[in-house]
């Protein structure tokens, strides 16, 4: 597969094994072009290079979802936002349509969990539905979807949702995964 | 063409004042049931406004469509670009996926021990120092992807994840063993993964485009909710059934008779009378389907009574009967088979255990990448949520039961109360109107002649409201109070029906008096003929006479076909100028004129109409009504229908989206919309007794339509019988219509449907009771399934717990509160797992019980 190393050396390649050459340079592209004054065009020496949040966003796969910023937030090592190219080829991964139910159950949970406590608790929930119907619902009808999704879902009794408790609803979802 | 001693006549005449009422109607109805404004309709209106500065009756609709339509498609395609580029994306991802879950499969292998610390060699063709390399730099990487992924992945779901990723390791590992170049194994890769799962999206997307207008209707779900959506999936359910009924008609009986019978002007009943030649080009004649449209396919006088027409030897009467049997027996079916389906539907349900939590976290569709469709992603799960609360709300209700039922008894007393007293008016006033009609209407005042048109206006604009006024008592869920009032306002208009008939009756009446006349002045007239020949002594043996002069009867099946094509015109009409006025000039008026007014326009008193979903029902369900009463006399009512409700599809659609605003409480309609189908039926009913009435007792006009000449209509099927079938056949057949054998059939028939209908309810307490044994199994997989996490979670809390006794907290259940189902559940767990299960004694266990609420101990 040696025909075009401009910019990934032969052990990178090799690291990313199966994705084929032209998709890596394609993620490549769309990496670079959020940010062409950042990102470099040789990635040779893998250099430490982050995107900002607000620069990631923007992305047209993004740009729509109520939940972008949690999402690139997900992702990002450092937990504010900015994704290093590394990052942002798991993002994809997770995000694309072939990846495991199991996987997307993961990164689902942390995506909903706001405050970063492995629960998803009531403000979570709140925060979650605000973000859906961008503020439409009173207080009081989001406080009942809480408690009702709370009573639904929650197994053992904490009045919050562990992620075995998520997995369980989820899993069972006509919509997750289509 | 009208008849002065009719009642009818006047219908058509008052249709403006008809009109004029309803408009009226609307909007003091608006005065007492005003909504709030809502925003979101401002920029569409203001939008819709400055694209259409005149409103054209006729061409407003139509431009607007062309307009909303291009922007559709321009959105479509940007969807369809937006989903190519996911589509890409996804297909990016998933290999780098593959790259990944072959990483986390190598780590899986280091971790049972393989670990080498390899030192990096840099020889490029070394299989060996590659593959170090590759372990290296996985390590790297999944230093990183440890941090993402939770500990809490499962050895066993590790394990499958292995299997998966070895399957394409596999695939990939067989690709790479084949000497093709680069981009071919690029293109074989890509396509069997395409295969295995985009196919079927691409081909269920395929499928969502094929349906008509389900764009459109999804667009209106997203911000009105399901209940206005309804109105329109059972318009477009009415339109394909419309089209089925067009087609019969059109195929079978009006193409043929056009293209093989005989041309127009050559037998009397073809050609348009003498002393209606000056005006039958008239629009205003034509406008009234008379003239040149009276003669002419268009309707039943038209149809020569020739047993066989054309090279083909098509039967003409034969298929023109058979053709209005066939309409009628096939909506039959269609309404029952569709009822049946429903039935079926919402006998299985959905399993909404987790309904909230499921439309909190799994409704937003992540391939969203549209502003526009993004935005009604949005509404739609607004909406979505409001019709759950309102279930919510609606079920946890309990106000005095007493009290309500009260309400509700009074409330349908005073609506009885109500239809009782409209129906004797509506009864009085038609006697009335019978008597005035036989005195002659010329002596009586202009109120006295328009009585009974004025009474069923006035009864049908402010019975509505009044029956709204009382529902509000009632307290019922918002769907329930729908079909409530949808059956109402269907039993008011059942006496507009009534008195339809009463007067189309009469008419025909009149009509079959003045037959005899003509039919006894046509031998004078004959005679005379045929003595002047005589007398002047032609040579000439027939004689030629112009069909124009020819005294003919007056055809009250013709008759009757116009009435009912007028009154479809005249409702669609008034149904589409109330539209524009009462919904579209008010949305106009209420967003300009808010800027210069002394009071809030949008919030105050007009505002914005909502969409009138169980008027618009009730106006579909008998504008089929007429079709199915009318399509016998006038084969051109189905291909009209259609006509009519593709426009409205279209006008309604974008009324509703640009000038009406969403209901304050949005509720779920039932998906199977099986109330609509119950009145459908009701309605077909109703309409099928007058015309079979008129098929068997009314003998056919003598000089025009299919069936001139014979005594009844059906005696073309005996006449077909005995000429057409072999001698053995129609003695079958008389033996098989025998009394005799009928009876005891129509008994079977009976004795049949007694027995299917118990078996079914047999069968729907069994479901039931299915039911309630799958939601308990459901609990305890719930506990089976939850178990090896909750005991997971507790060693790793105690670690340094061994063989001790200790205790777990069951996850709670609703429905299972019996706590010896736990215990063998759990005991069958742990022998599958070769642990050892050690209850506690039973003292020890109940003091357990009674200091927790639910707690099963145990120890390994």
């Amino acid at each position: 597969m040696g025909n075009k190393q401009t910019t990934f050396t032969e052990e990178q390649l090799e690291a990313y094994q199966v994705m084929l050459e032209s998709e890596e340079q394609r993620l490549h592209g769309r990496f670079r072009e959020l940010a062409p004054h950042l990102v470099p065009l040789d990635y040779t020496n893998n250099p430490d290079v982050k995107v900002p949040l607000t620069l990631i966003v923007t992305m047209p796969e993004l740009k729509e979802n109520p939940f972008r910023e949690r999402i690139v937030e997900t992702f990002s090592e450092d937990g504010q936002g900015n994704l290093s190219f590394n990052d942002f080829v798991d993002m994809f991964s997770a995000l694309c349509e072939a990846s495991p139910r199991e996987l997307k159950t993961i990164y689902a949970f942390k995506i909903y969990d706001f405050n970063r406590d492995n629960f998803i608790c009531k403000e979570d929930m709140e925060k979650t539905l605000n973000k859906l119907t961008k503020g439409d619902l009173t207080a009081e009808e989001v406080a009942l979807v809480c408690n009702k999704a709370i009573e639904e879902a929650d197994l053992d009794g904490d009045s919050k949702l562990s992620f075995a408790d998520f997995e369980n609803m989820i899993s069972k979802a006509p919509d997750f995964l289509r | 063409m009208l008849h002065k001693n009719s009642t009818l006549s006047y219908c058509l005449q008052s249709t403006k004042i008809h009109c004029l009422l309803l408009v009226f109607a609307h909007t003091v109805r608006e005065f007492f049931f005003y909504r709030k404004e809502y925003k979101l309709f401002y920029q569409k209106i203001l939008l819709i406004c400055l694209f259409i500065p005149f409103l054209n009756e006729s061409m407003s609709f139509l431009g607007d469509e062309q307009f909303e339509g291009g922007n559709k498609e321009k959105r479509h395609r940007e969807k369809r670009r937006d989903g190519s580029k996911d589509r890409r994306k996804r297909a990016n991802a998933k290999r780098r996926e593959r790259s990944r879950a072959d990483r986390e499969n190598e780590e899986f292998e280091e971790r049972l021990g393989k670990r080498e610390k390899g030192r990096r060699g840099r020889v490029k063709n070394d299989q060996e120092a590659k593959k170090r390399d590759e372990q290296d730099s996985e390590d790297k990487e999944n230093s990183e992807d440890k941090e993402v992924k939770p500990e809490s992945l499962s050895p066993d779901e590790l394990e499958k994840l292995k299997e998966a990723v070895d399957e394409k390791k596999k695939l990939i590992q067989s690709l790479r063993g084949k000497p093709w170049p680069m981009k071919k194994k690029l293109v074989t890769l890509q396509e069997t993964l395409r295969i295995q799962s985009h196919d079927d999206q691409d081909f269920e997307n395929f499928k969502t485009a094929c349906i008509p207008w389900e764009m459109k209707i999804k667009e209106i779900e997203s911000h009105f909710g399901s209940s206005v959506a309804s109105y329109f999936i059972f318009l477009r359910w009415m339109y394909g059934i419309n089209m089925i009924l067009f087609g019969l008609t059109f195929g079978l009986v009006m193409v043929p008779e056009a293209l093989m019978g005989r041309p127009y002007g050559s037998i009397p009943r073809k050609t348009v009378p003498r002393a209606e030649e000056a005006s039958a080009m008239d629009f205003a004649v034509l406008w009234d389907f008379g003239g040149y449209a009276q003669y002419s396919v268009l309707f039943y006088g038209f149809y020569s009574n020739q047993r066989a027409i054309g090279w083909l030897k098509f039967r003409m009467p034969l298929s023109y009967f058979l053709v209005g049997v066939g309409t009628v027996a096939y909506s039959y079916m269609v309404v029952i088979r569709t009822m049946a389906r429903n039935a079926n539907e919402s006998g299985v349900g959905d399993d909404n255990s987790f309904n909230f939590s499921w439309k909190m976290f799994t409704s937003w569709d992540y391939l969203i990448g549209n502003p526009e469709t993004a935005d009604n992603k949005f509404a739609s799960i607004t909406t979505c949520f409001k019709e759950a609360i309102l279930e919510e709300q609606e079920s946890r209700k309990d106000d005095n039961i007493h009290l309500t039922r009260f309400l509700r008894v009074l409330a349908n007393f005073l609506v009885l109360c109500c239809l009782a007293g409209s129906g004797y008016l509506i009864y009085f006033v038609v006697r009335r109107s019978q008597k005035f009609a036989l005195d002659g209407f010329e002596n009586h005042t202009w109120w006295e002649r328009n009585e009974v048109n004025m009474v069923m206006s006035l009864l049908g604009m402010f019975c509505p409201m009044l029956f709204d006024v009382i529902s509000t008592l009632e307290n019922y869920h918002p769907r329930v109070a729908l079909q409530w009032q949808l059956g109402r306002i269907f039993a008011l208009f059942l006496g507009n029906l009534y008195t339809f008939i009463i007067a189309l009756m009469d008419e025909i009446n009149v009509k079959r008096e003045e037959e005899n006349i003509v039919k006894f002045n046509i031998t004078m007239w004959e005679a005379s003929l045929y003595n002047g020949t005589v007398s002047e002594n032609f040579t000439a043996s027939p004689i030629t006479i112009h069909p124009a002069d020819v005294p003919r009867g007056p055809c009250w099946e013709t008759m009757v076909g116009q009435e009912f094509v007028r009154l479809i015109i005249s409702d669609t009409m008034t149904t589409y100028i109330t539209l524009l006025i009462g919904d579209f000039l008010r949305a106009v008026l209420v967003r300009f004129l808010n800027h210069c007014w002394c009071w809030d326009l949008e919030a105050g008193f007009p505002s914005y109409s909502e969409f009138d979903v169980s008027g618009n029902v009730l106006g579909l369900i008998f504008n089929q009504g007429m079709i199915w009463m009318g399509a016998f006399y006038a084969p051109c009512l189905p291909a009209l229908n259609v006509l009519r409700l593709h426009v409205s599809m279209y006008l309604q659609c974008w009324a509703v989206m640009c000038c009406n605003v969403p209901q304050e409480r949005v509720f779920k309609a039932s998906g199977s919309n099986n109330f609509y189908m119950a009145m459908l039926l009701v309605i077909l009913f109703l309409s099928t007794l007058p015309n079979i009435y008129t098929i068997v007792t009314i003998p056919p006009s003598f000089d025009c339509g299919p069936f001139s000449g014979k005594n009844r209509m059906f005696d073309v099927i005996h006449e077909t019988l005995e000429s057409d079938f072999p001698a053995w056949f129609s003695k079958v057949f008389s033996y098989a219509s025998n009394p005799g054998l009928v009876l005891p059939f129509i008994l079977l028939m009976v004795l049949a449907i007694y027995y299917l209908q118990s078996t079914s309810k047999s069968y729907k307490e069994a479901n039931v009771e299915l039911k309630k044994k799958l939601q308990m199994v459901i609990q305890i997989m719930k506990i089976i399934l939850l178990l090896p996490t909750t005991v997971n979670n507790w060693r790793n809390n105690n670690a340094s717990f061994q063989g001790q006794e200790g205790e777990i907290l069951l996850p709670k259940s609703r429905q299972l509160e019996n706590e010896s189902y736990s215990c063998l559940i759990i005991q069958t767990y742990c022998l599958r797992r070769k642990e050892r299960v050690t209850f506690f004694s039973k003292k020890t266990y109940d003091n357990e019980v009674k200091k927790k609420s639910f707690p099963v101990v145990f120890s390994f």
